[in-house]
């Protein structure tokens, strides 16, 4: 009965255009996981009642590209969980308010900006993973991969998926983290072989998962959380992690400079990093910015905060252009659109 | 007898007569500047502004800005950033703002050393015309010959930003990369195959309801319009569970893969046949029974008659058909986005440029490229259909086919193949909305219809499209009927009324994206008084109906020419104003054709993507973008969910407009005889 | 210039290059039946138009009871208006299309209704009220067009071809009522035509006009006897033509035979048509004694058309063009006139018109 009410009501005020919005509403842009959006949502709104949050989510590569358009024009106020290499690149870009929000104190120092007060802060991070459909495996009868080093074997062609570095975090991750590991001109030899094995690169981070959880492609480049909700929605996913190490990045956030809306914008950074918003973090999340808050999530190694490479944000950023442009010009032929 | 003289008295040519303008005229011409300011404001304007923005570059200006460094022994100088591009990496001015409209001194200075010596310090200053561009420290803008200085740590902050310059620059660049010119190979051919077989199959089975005496053509008419009522890309996530990877009927394929061309030669099939299909019923209806009469008396086999009659007869409607089918094609965007896979198509680089670089001018480029086409199609079809109009009024006799059991039986089974295709195509993406977890767990729910946790905005863009949609319905039918009224019926200012008829047509022409894309460029543009628009459900109002004025505006016209020439001059001269006339006479006559209107709006307005994918802001997500982003985020079944959840509606939209027509003429004594 | 209730004065009406109107003048008198006559394109309707200020002429002045109304458009003149597609409403019933130029004026409920009653009544419908236009017969609809024109009593009936789209036994009967029912109100009506039979037997004038200029203004006897122009004299019934030259002001020569014409302005010597309409040939019997202008024919064909023949008369004179002659058929008979046969023939002096030869072609 409520939910039916509640439809009526949304149905009602839309049938009264060009009404204007009663409370404040912060426009903030975000790359987070769309089925988080509505929980952050709810527990920022009851927190701050008078503030709601009109969310644009897509993809990192999106929405750094659209706040880099929008720089002379800016229509976000806050940009909410989006990969700290792009608040880096907004960050020099002047595009960025600095902002010590109520208990950044408390966070793990390599989660926030380094200038005082810092431009932007990390809340948690998100790793690297590969989703592996067991039954399509067994059906073509190939062993899962346990590394990087194994998805360049010839019976794997055809059968993985990896996101566009270009418009998705987890790809530019992934990306940035072999080079990284392998030193540039091995990781781009290890790029091309692995290029040979890929069916088509995504627009976005999650769908790789997706497209092994359904077995549209058995083998997916994507990241831990994606794969631990679709474990839980009862597809027949391995998760792995390469032993090799895994790239990560953090969810972090800014205010944009300018915004009309600083104060609200501010409640929301306290909002981030308060140990409310860490726990609920902590549900979906292994390694949060505050460590005590910390819990164990049960589909994942215990020790996957040990298995997170030396990630040099700094070099990421600066290097995010020519990395791209590298990338594009070898192999953007397999992309799947809006890249 | 004093009353005749022709030519004979007036010395000089009396003066001209200047008509004095009565309220009517006042009142119109009001109503024909507003609609023609409406139509140049929503179409020609941002139009203009994006052709315009297409030749616009970026382009740094070195020449502009002076360097200087500090690798500890104090600043030196290295003169114009032109005459040390070199030492610095530069690379031209254009390709250098093409990488990045900004450029860093950490950029100039890689790992913050120059020529291998760590930078200290580093200061650039303005000493020219920046085309537009500046020079900034964190945001802080610096006036000309103000040093910018910055340390080794800072490097990053210190930023030139580019200017723009105008130049056929941007067209050089999409010529010269082979990734981007392949696409108009693609798109031609994708268009041209896709227009081979919808033609062949809107053909035969146009001929099958018109021309033979097959059963059930209520049934197959009924069907073969369902593919207008949904979204484009429910085609290619059907074609996906068909034939996928782990697709129903993979076999089908022999290993072939879905992903590519024949995956959006499949899916423009099905979204294009209705079309081909209604507008060759209407050449076929109209053929004239005497040329049959005529084949018979001499003898033809019935072979000949079909290539010397029949064919003839359609030739306007196949060739129309056949345009319309490449339009539509070459500028969908949907079912290549869902299952063109790495192959691409100009209306998908589009919205890649747009929305996944924001790289609007390349945008713009990709769209002059795509309109040229468009445009071309276009003036063949309007040519082509007024001669089948002229046809139309010229022949009276209709046909009516005889029975011929094994004609009508093979007409019933290539009917019942192309309706099995369009229906399967449609009950595929139900039944995937409606499984568990494609396609491992086959039981039912409804949780994919819940649109929790899935992007697009679930439930919320579901009501918005519905908001749209109505308010495109309500707007749309009464601005165009007003402007057809006043194009057909109106007296005077026959060049604003030329002009008025000429920019009704405009939009058929022009794809949706490329709209879109204009109206970024003109409406989120901070001198636009109108820029208030921008972001809010008006301009998602306003693109809709502009996307689909033409066919709206042909129908309302198609409806006025029918009524009587006079019925205004009579109305004048009983000295009753021309609203009266307009709301007592010419609106209750047409008012079915209004409904047509009002539900045509509708259903295209659920449906489309195209004309919205640009312009729509966090508030106004809409349930066919929605089902698009679920999509790219892989949930697949949630967009196929989205997708039936706008095809019941607007099946709800068709049955009320049915029964409202019948309503309406039901209660319309005078339409009896 | 005051007392014409319409005057028209030098009226130019320019389509883009098209003239269709040039300098036109005309007084139509209060209480008047006129018709606009001319084969199609002649600029008839183009006039009535400018009349009603649907197109509203380029130059020239138009008065309507002492009030200049060129520049006005049409709801701010006084007249109503028939077209020859009836132009009813067919979502209001009769009635309510009579009653529409009624509303909006002034009058109560009441009034509309009786006047509407009346209306029906003058035109015979009085039980077709509440039926809509498209069940009842053409001839009626033009009936109830013409109520819902009268209706607010203007001073000026305009109809537009109204009889063209009815058939011939309809059209012929709704004609004779048009003329009782103009003259019965008094009303001025101004009617366009093609068709002649209409306008002579409807007009108190006719217009006569060809390629946007008036030919000739008259009542019909004058239109048809004294035929202005060689174009009214050929448009307007049949008309025999022959190329003859001026002898005196009062005789005129065609290929030698000496005719005498009326006086008229041609010099002497000057290059002529003759006319003459075919049932003015007199043809006497053998030897018999005729007036003046006599002169002997043979007979090329006969053509029966009923009640009367139309005789082909030969002569060296007139060899490119034979000569016409109406006769009835009862002299036919009687005389026994058929192909071959020689006849004598008289053309009446009286019944002779010239015009030049030049302006023939026009």
């Amino acid at each position: 009965m409520i939910r039916l009410t509640s439809v009526m009501a949304v149905a009602a005020a839309c049938f009264m255009p060009f009404t204007a919005a009663q409370a404040q509403q912060l426009t903030v842009y975000t790359a987070l996981e769309s089925d988080l959006l509505p929980i952050y949502k709810a527990s920022f709104e009851a927190a701050n009642p008078g503030i709601t949050i009109q969310w644009v989510r897509d993809s990192t590569g999106v929405i750094t590209a659209k706040l880099l358009a929008e720089r002379d024009n800016p229509r976000a106020d806050v940009v909410l969980g989006t990969a700290a290499t792009s608040l880096l690149m907004l960050k020099s870009e002047g595009m960025l308010e600095p902002f010590a929000p109520v208990g950044v104190e408390n966070l793990d120092p390599r989660f926030v900006d380094q200038d005082e007060p810092p431009y932007w802060v990390g809340t948690n991070a998100w790793a690297a993973a590969l989703c592996v459909n067991t039954v399509e495996m067994e059906k073509a009868g190939v062993a899962i991969p346990t590394s990087w080093a194994d998805l360049i074997k010839p019976e794997y062609t055809g059968m993985i998926v990896m996101p566009n570095p270009a418009s998705s975090g987890t790809g530019f991750l992934d990306v940035s983290s072999w080079l990284q590991m392998m030193g540039e001109e091995e990781g781009w030899a290890f790029m091309d072989a692995l290029h040979k094995n890929i069916a088509t690169y995504t627009h976005s981070g999650s769908k790789p998962c997706t497209m092994a959880a359904s077995g549209e492609h058995p083998i997916g480049v994507s990241f831990e959380f994606r794969a631990v909700r679709l474990l839980n929605e009862g597809a027949p996913l391995a998760i792995v992690i390469p032993s090799e190490g895994i790239g990560w990045d953090m969810e972090a956030s800014a205010i944009i400079a300018g915004t009309p809306n600083l104060e609200a914008a501010e409640a929301l950074l306290n909002w981030s990093v308060s140990d409310e918003a860490m726990a609920i973090y902590a549900q979906n999340y292994a390694i949060l910015a505050n460590e005590a808050l910390e819990v164990q999530i049960p589909d994942l190694p215990a020790d996957l905060r040990s298995r997170l490479i030396e990630n040099d944000f700094e070099w990421a950023a600066n290097n995010r252009t020519a990395i791209l442009e590298e990338w594009q010009s070898r192999f953007d032929g397999k992309s799947e659109p809006k890249n | 007898m004093v009353d005749i003289s022709s030519g004979m008295d007036g010395l000089a040519a009396p003066p001209a007569v200047r008509p004095k303008s009565g309220r009517d005229d006042r009142i119109m011409l009001a109503f024909v500047i507003m609609i023609g300011l409406y139509l140049i404001v929503a179409l020609a304007l941002p139009l203009g502004m994006m052709l315009w923005k297409s030749t616009e570059v970026r382009s740094f200006s070195f020449a502009a800005v002076e360097a200087e460094v500090d690798t500890g022994a104090g600043f030196v100088a290295l003169g114009t950033l032109e005459a040390s591009a070199a030492r610095l990496g530069l690379s031209d001015e254009v390709a250098q703002a093409r990488r990045g409209p900004s450029l860093t001194a950490a950029q100039m200075f890689p790992r913050g050393n120059f020529e291998g010596e760590p930078v200290v310090g580093a200061r650039l200053r303005i000493v020219g015309d920046m085309l537009g561009g500046s020079l900034e420290i964190g945001g802080k803008k610096f006036a000309q010959d103000e040093w910018a200085e910055v340390d080794s740590t800072g490097l990053r902050r210190l930023v030139i930003r580019a200017g723009t310059i105008t130049s056929f620059a941007n067209f050089k660049e999409y010529f010269g990369n082979p990734a981007l010119t392949q696409s108009i190979t693609n798109s031609f051919v994708v268009s041209l195959v896709t227009t081979l077989i919808t033609v062949f199959l809107a053909f035969g089975f146009a001929y099958s309801l018109h021309r033979t005496c097959m059963r059930f053509k209520g049934f197959f008419q009924t069907i073969a319009t369902v593919p207008i009522l949904v979204p484009s890309l429910l085609a290619g996530l059907s074609l996906v569970y068909l034939f996928g990877n782990q697709g129903l009927a993979k076999g089908l394929l022999f290993g072939g893969s879905i992903y590519g061309f024949w995956g959006i030669v499949l899916g423009c099939v099905f979204f294009t046949f209705p079309h081909a299909m209604l507008i060759i019923s209407t050449a076929l209806r109209i053929s004239d029974a005497r040329l049959y009469e005529a084949a018979r008396v001499l003898q033809a086999s019935p072979t000949r008659t079909f290539f010397t009659v029949t064919l003839p007869g359609a030739r306007y409607g196949l060739i129309s058909a056949a345009f319309v089918v490449f339009t539509l094609t070459i500028t969908e965007f949907g079912v290549p986005k869902v299952v063109g896979g790495s192959f691409n198509v100009l209306a998908l680089d589009i919205y890649k440029q747009v929305v996944g670089q924001q790289n609007f001018a390349m945008g713009a480029v990709v769209s002059v490229i795509l309109l040229i086409p468009a445009v071309f199609a276009f003036a063949v079809d309007r040519y082509v259909t007024a001669r089948q109009v002229a046809l139309l009024s010229a022949r009276a006799v209709p046909y009516s086919p005889a029975p011929d059991r094994l004609y009508d039986i093979s007409a019933f089974f290539f009917c019942c193949i192309v309706t099995a295709f369009l229906l399967t195509i449609l009950l595929v993406s139900q039944y995937a909305s409606l499984i568990k977890f494609w396609p491992y767990n086959t039981e039912l729910t409804l949780r994919h219809f819940s649109f929790q946790g899935v992007d697009g905005g679930g439930w919320a863009s579901y009501f918005n499209s519905l908001e749209l949609s109505l308010l495109v319905a309500v707007i749309g039918t009464a601005v165009v009927f007003v402007g057809a009224y006043l194009v057909e019926k109106g007296r005077g200012f026959g060049w604003a009324r030329g002009a008025l008829q000429f920019l009704a047509m405009m939009p058929m022409a022009i794809p949706g994206m490329v709209l879109g894309l204009s109206y970024i460029f003109f409406f989120n543009n901070a001198s636009n008084p109108l820029g208030f628009i921008y972001g809010t459900m008006t301009i998602l109002v306003v693109s809709t109906i502009t996307h689909f004025y033409t066919v709206s505006h042909l129908t309302a016209m198609t409806a006025l020419k029918a009524m009587d020439r006079e019925f205004e001059s009579v109305s004048a001269s009983l000295k009753q104003p021309m609203t009266r006339m307009f709301s007592r006479i010419s609106m209750p006559i047409c008012s079915p054709t209004l409904l047509d209107i009002a539900s045509y709006f509708f259903v295209n307005a659920m449906t489309t993507v195209s004309a919205v994918v640009f312009l729509y802001a966090p508030g106004t997500t809409l349930a066919a973008v929605a089902a698009l982003n679920m999509d790219d985020a892989g949930q697949i079944q949630g967009a196929a969910a989205m997708c039936m959840l706008i095809f019941y509606t607007n099946l709800f939209a068709r049955l009320v407009h049915a029964g409202l027509t019948r309503a309406l003429i039901g209660s319309q004594a005078w339409r009896k005889r | 210039m005051a007392g014409h209730y319409l005057e028209i004065r030098n009226v130019t009406k320019r389509f883009d290059k098209f003239t269709a109107l040039l300098n036109v003048s005309l007084d139509v008198e209060e209480g008047e039946f006129v018709c606009f006559l001319g084969p199609s394109g002649c600029g008839k309707t183009t006039l009535l138009r400018a009349i009603a200020g649907l197109d509203i002429q380029t130059e020239g002045t138009i008065h309507q009871a002492g009030k200049d109304i060129s520049p006005l458009p049409p709801e701010e003149r006084d007249f109503g208006i028939v077209f020859q597609s009836y132009a009813l409403f067919p979502n209001l019933t009769v009635r309510r299309n009579i009653a529409f130029g009624l509303e909006n004026r002034k009058m109560n409920r009441a009034e509309i209704d009786s006047r509407v009653t009346e209306l029906l009544e003058l035109v015979g419908l009085p039980d077709k009220g509440n039926s809509y236009p498209a069940q009842i017969s053409g001839g009626q609809q033009q009936r109830v067009a013409l109520a819902r024109a009268l209706a607010p009593k203007p001073g000026l009936i305009l109809l537009d071809e109204p009889l063209s789209a009815l058939d011939a036994k309809v059209r012929l009967h709704l004609r004779h009522e048009l003329k009782t029912l103009q003259s019965q109100l008094g009303v001025t009506m101004i009617m366009v035509t093609h068709d002649q039979d209409e306008a002579l037997s409807l007009a108190d004038r006719i217009v006569v006009m060809n390629v946007g200029v008036v030919e000739q203004v008259g009542t019909p006897e004058d239109i048809y006897d004294r035929p202005a122009t060689r174009f009214v004299a050929d448009f307007i019934g049949a008309m025999n033509f022959i190329p003859g030259a001026m002898l005196r002001a009062d005789a005129v020569s065609i290929g030698g035979i000496e005719l005498a014409c009326p006086a008229n302005g041609h010099a002497d010597g000057a290059k002529v048509t003759v006319a003459i309409r075919p049932e003015d040939v007199v043809i006497a019997g053998d030897g018999a004694a005729l007036g003046g202008n006599s002169f002997d024919v043979n007979v090329g064909s006969v053509e029966f058309l009923g009640p009367f023949a139309r005789a082909q008369l030969v002569n060296d004179a007139f060899k490119s063009s034979p000569l016409v002659a109406q006769v009835p058929y009862t002299t036919v008979r009687s005389m026994g006139i058929e192909a071959g046969r020689t006849l004598r023939i008289s053309l009446p002096q009286e019944r002779l018109r010239i015009f030049d030869r030049e302006a023939a072609h026009g």
